[in-house]
């Protein structure tokens, strides 16, 4: 037993007199309100909104225990294509400020105040839309306007924030699993495939990240159902994957390797952490089925008497060649390459984009009964006259496949960047030279110079070799997506950007000695348009004894006879018109892809192709009517 | 034994049976609970325990919710003594889930659950005085209580449901200057001590209200499955801190006060030096206290589940043996949730076997020294 000896087992009759000594001290209560009392800085009252910030994801709303958060739509708001226009709603009559929706929310704009009092007869007014500061001016007051016995929801203090979003704490994880990729040093002596793809358990790690609020899906041009097909990755079942991912999208091999991927730029955990990899999730999809065929168990519907022709088996064509005969219509498509992928099979090179993964998007379609004509240029080899004799309905899918040149002087000595691609990736690679100008700032550009680069290594191992870009754009307007510049960095290529090339300079023999380049005022006009603008007189010379022009493509229009040519209605940005059902003006000739849209990715041309394939659907039974 | 008026040495005056109804709108009741008694004059011939007034289904409520979403719920099942149950809770998923918590989650742990035992014990003080007529007691001790309330506060942003243990550790880091302020509130509390000691518990009124009333016996303790204060008052050292330690339990100095009589004074008294251990328990902790982080994450909570399998764990709540049994069928939401509560044995199995044959005037007292919650008891 271990009793205190301070305490007296029996008892004291006068010791409860000291107690009288208190009536002597000052009191500790607080004379509250007239005495206020601070809460803490953690204190978990009333909501704050962000609404700058808040992007209508609805997290919070899922994660309330209470189910006390509502999603209403603001249609005041005008959302961004990663956004919704909807903010959260909470009941005070149901929230327990917990403070889950904090911890969950993604770009941190959710957080509890200080404030703690409301005191309204109207039972409505606990129903409230929270904002901040920021957003709503009225009910925000600074401190010598604020009186804590008119607190309220609508009277409230500013700069009280209290319990307030810590990534650390974070009920989501901000950082992405890192995909195993091959080591700069490495990759850039051959043509390796530069990214590994994930293991099973990284990939289950990755996906598990996913908070499914679908902003990616908003932003897809596609709409591919993202977080369904990830939820199928976390669950372990790759083919309930790829099932979902084939209701919108044909060539998941390919775009899980070269999609430009607006979906992560729209992922919620982007704001303040790093992208949910969706395009390494589809990819590891695509690879880890090894039989498309069994997994999907797809088979086209009845079959029908019209056929379709489809000019270009890249993106575009291909997506609508698999949609249209998964309607069991008979699609015929031509390409002048000899295998499927269009832009895709000679763009990309090989250490992003190998031909195999290709192969296998384009082998699937083809086992659906899709016929394809490779080696075919159509205008030369078969006529387009003849096509829209013979076939119902003509799907125009033919991708831009010239490549501009910038036309200074001496420029016709230069390459050109997609002969130089095709080439090396479908072809003999070409010799280059020890020191390789590459002229653009687009992914094109990037490409080009890695591959120069590469190829630069295989032809002078051992010895010293330069590749470098000039582009006119700056850094922040360089149209190439970050990770390829920091990928070529890595591997050594040189940048100079803001930089317009002028002159191609030659020696006495008429070889190529290097670039004169003048310095670039600005690019683009006040209406945003390219128009760019140089001092003339601030030059550089950057050495070289090769030049490649990567400076963007147009399209080939020249198969199509003058007649029907002239009949082709196009936008003010010489793209392609077509309607909602993606018809054009020419009669029963429907187009997607490059030529029609501005954002000139492989994703965009499926989404075209989705819309083009229902419009030719509804057109070959008739329910659509004339052309534009 | 049925006792007659004639045992007491009444034999002028007839009495006869009564019921009264004690609670649960009375002023000397612990809270949403009440006790139908069977008097005759003084004396209580029967009493019976009618929980029920505070059932709110958090058990089968908690079926349906998932992993993460559970954890605001539990800490109402003791609104004075919050903390243990979210710290089984805790516990649980995490012993379920396989997930490791870092050493400093585990100190701030410690200390979270001290904390709130002093809260709970502070405020109990309040409630026992009040019972025997010691007013002033109750007002230093809901006083001194609201310090730590303070400490709660500026620690987890809630004063009295901190929602802060969850699993994976806790919820947010110790804040600024928390060391200090909290080694400054054990001081003031402390230094408090003595007065509560000169007008309470040393006082001879109190003693004589109480010693040798509501007496339990060490067999009937363990047989009714008495645990905290009631069996440690009846000399048995059970503290489930020592006994299965959790938290950093095993990493701190503390002794378990006990007593041997078993009646309304000694479970006080036992109540009364757990103060100095607890405050104890918390100034080591903070010595200690380790660096690094204080949370592992958890998985995403929309795609969170729990592979199969069942659970008990236990702690030393303020009240005794606070316990949790779960299952989870690998599903993201338990398939089954039951807790142990302490208060649960002490209202009604030993308070209806201590109330017989008590007086009238002790029910007050004798309910109030099991430290009963009746949240704990209906939840």
């Amino acid at each position: 037993m271990k009793e205190k000896s301070k305490v007296n087992k029996k008892g004291s009759l006068f010791g409860p007199f000291s107690a009288i000594k208190y009536l002597f001290k000052k009191p500790r209560t607080l004379k509250y309100p007239f005495e206020p009392k601070e809460p803490f800085l953690r204190y978990r009252g009333f909501h704050l909104n962000d609404w700058d910030e808040c992007t209508g994801c609805g997290n919070c709303a899922d994660i309330c225990p209470n189910e006390a958060i509502t999603m209403v739509e603001i249609p005041e708001i005008k959302p961004e294509p990663s956004e919704k226009n909807e903010r959260p709603r909470i009941d005070y009559g149901r929230c327990c400020f917990c403070g889950l929706c904090v911890d969950i929310c993604p770009p941190g704009s959710l957080k509890l105040s200080r404030d703690y009092f409301h005191i309204h007869f109207a039972t409505d007014s606990f129903i409230y839309l929270p904002k901040d500061e920021k957003s709503d001016k009225e009910h925000f007051l600074p401190a010598q306007e604020y009186s804590i016995l008119k607190a309220s929801l609508a009277h409230r203090k500013k700069d009280n924030e209290g319990f307030v979003s810590d990534l650390e704490y974070s009920l989501f994880e901000p950082e992405r699993v890192p995909m195993p990729q091959v080591q700069p040093e490495e990759r850039k002596l051959s043509f390796i495939e530069q990214v590994l793809g994930y293991s099973k358990e990284e990939a289950k790690r990755e996906a598990s990240r996913c908070l499914e609020c679908k902003l990616c899906e908003e932003a897809c041009p596609a709409h591919l159902k993202i977080s369904d097909y990830i939820r199928a990755v976390y669950e372990e079942k790759p083919a309930e994957s790829l099932k979902k991912i084939f209701e919108d999208n044909p060539i998941p091999a390919i775009c899980g390797r070269i999609c430009m991927k607006h979906c992560e730029e729209a992922c919620s955990l982007s704001i303040r952490g790093e992208a949910v990899a969706i395009r390494w999730l589809k990819r590891y999809v695509s690879d880890t089925v090894k039989d498309y065929k069994t997994a999907l168990e797809l088979r086209p519907a009845k079959p029908t008497d019209k056929k379709i022709a489809v000019i270009g088996a890249g993106p575009s064509g291909l997506s609508v060649a698999y949609f249209l005969r998964l309607k069991g219509h008979n699609v015929t498509v031509f390409d002048s390459l000899p295998g499927g992928g269009g832009m895709v099979r000679i763009g990309p090179p090989l250490y992003r984009l190998p031909l195999e993964a290709i192969d296998k998007d384009v082998n699937y379609i083809a086992s659906l009964g899709v016929e394809f004509r490779f080696n075919t240029t159509v205008g030369k080899d078969v006529l387009f006259e003849d096509i829209m004799d013979e076939y119902d309905s003509v799907y125009l899918g033919i991708g831009t496949t010239v490549s501009r040149s910038t036309r200074v002087k001496n420029a016709e000595k230069a390459h050109l960047a997609l002969p130089f691609l095709e080439e090396n990736k479908i072809g003999q690679s070409l010799n280059v030279g020890k020191e390789i100008i590459i002229i653009g700032g687009g992914n094109v550009a990037i490409d080009v110079a890695r591959e120069a680069l590469r190829l630069q290594h295989m032809q002078y191992p051992g010895k010293k070799v330069i590749a470098k870009t000039v582009s006119l754009e700056d850094w922040d307007e360089m149209p190439a997506k970050k990770e390829e510049i920091e990928d070529a960095k890595a591997e050594g290529i040189e940048f100079n950007p803001a930089w317009g090339p002028k002159e191609v300079k030659l020696d006495e023999k008429g070889k190529i000695k290097g670039l004169l380049c003048m310095k670039v005022k600005s690019v683009f006009d006040e209406q945003g348009r390219f128009r760019p603008t140089f001092y003339e007189e601030k030059e550089i010379f950057l050495e070289g004894d090769m030049i490649i022009e990567a400076i963007g493509q147009g399209p080939d229009f020249s198969f199509i006879p003058e007649g029907l040519f002239k009949k082709l209605e196009f936008t003010e940005r010489r793209k392609v018109k077509v309607d909602e059902n993606g018809q054009t003006s020419l009669p029963k000739v429907f187009a997607g892809g490059d030529i029609v849209n501005l954002n000139l990715d492989a994703v965009t041309a499926i989404a075209d192709a989705k819309i083009a394939a229902e419009g030719i659907d509804l057109y070959l039974k008739g329910e659509l009517k004339a052309a534009l | 034994m049925e006792i007659l008026s004639k045992d007491l040495g009444i034999t002028s005056v007839p009495t006869r049976e009564l019921e009264l109804y004690f609670g649960p709108q009375h002023l000397g009741m612990v809270g949403n609970f009440s006790i139908t008694l069977k008097v005759e004059g003084d004396r209580i011939l029967e009493a019976r325990a009618n929980p029920g007034y505070l059932h709110r289904g958090f058990e089968k409520l908690m079926e349906y919710r998932t992993w993460i979403k559970n954890f605001p719920l539990v800490c109402r099942l003791n609104v004075m003594d919050p903390d243990p149950y979210e710290m089984v809770y805790a516990m649980a998923v995490e012993e379920l889930g396989g997930i490791e918590i870092p050493d400093r989650a585990n100190y701030i742990r410690t200390i979270c659950l001290e904390l709130s035992r002093l809260t709970s014990h502070l405020f109990w003080m309040w409630g026992y005085a009040n019972m025997l007529g010691f007013d002033t007691l109750g007002q230093w001790t809901i006083g001194d209580r609201d310090y730590i309330l303070d400490l709660f506060e500026d620690l987890t942003g809630g004063r009295v449901y901190h929602i802060y243990i969850w699993p994976g550790g806790v919820r947010r880091d110790l804040p600024e200057d928390f060391e200090e302020k909290t080694l400054k509130t054990l001081e003031i509390i402390e230094s408090h001590l003595p007065d509560y000691d000169s007008l309470f518990f040393n006082n001879r009124l109190f003693v004589e209200r109480t010693k040798g009333i509501g007496k339990i016996s060490q067999e009937e303790a363990i047989e009714l499955g008495a645990t905290g204060q009631v069996l440690r008052a009846t000399g048995i050292e059970m503290d489930i801190r020592k006994l299965d330690p959790c938290a950093a339990y095993s990493d701190v100095e503390f002794e378990i006060p006990i007593m041997e009589e078993g009646d309304s004074y000694s479970r006080a008294m036992v109540i009364r030096e757990e103060v100095e251990q607890s405050i104890s328990i918390i100034r080591q902790c903070l010595k200690k206290m380790p660096k690094g982080p204080a949370y592992k994450k958890v998985p995403n909570p929309f795609k969170w589940k729990i592979p199969q399998g069942e659970v008990y764990v236990r702690i030393e709540g303020a009240r005794g043996e606070t316990g949790l049994y779960m299952v989870s069928d690998g599903e993201d939401k338990p398939y089954r949730v039951h807790f142990r509560s302490p208060s649960y044995p002490h209202a009604i199995l030993i308070l209806e076997k201590l109330l017989k044959g008590a007086s009238i005037a002790d029910v007050g007292h004798i309910m109030m020294s099991l430290n009963i919650s009746a949240p704990e008891v209906d939840r």
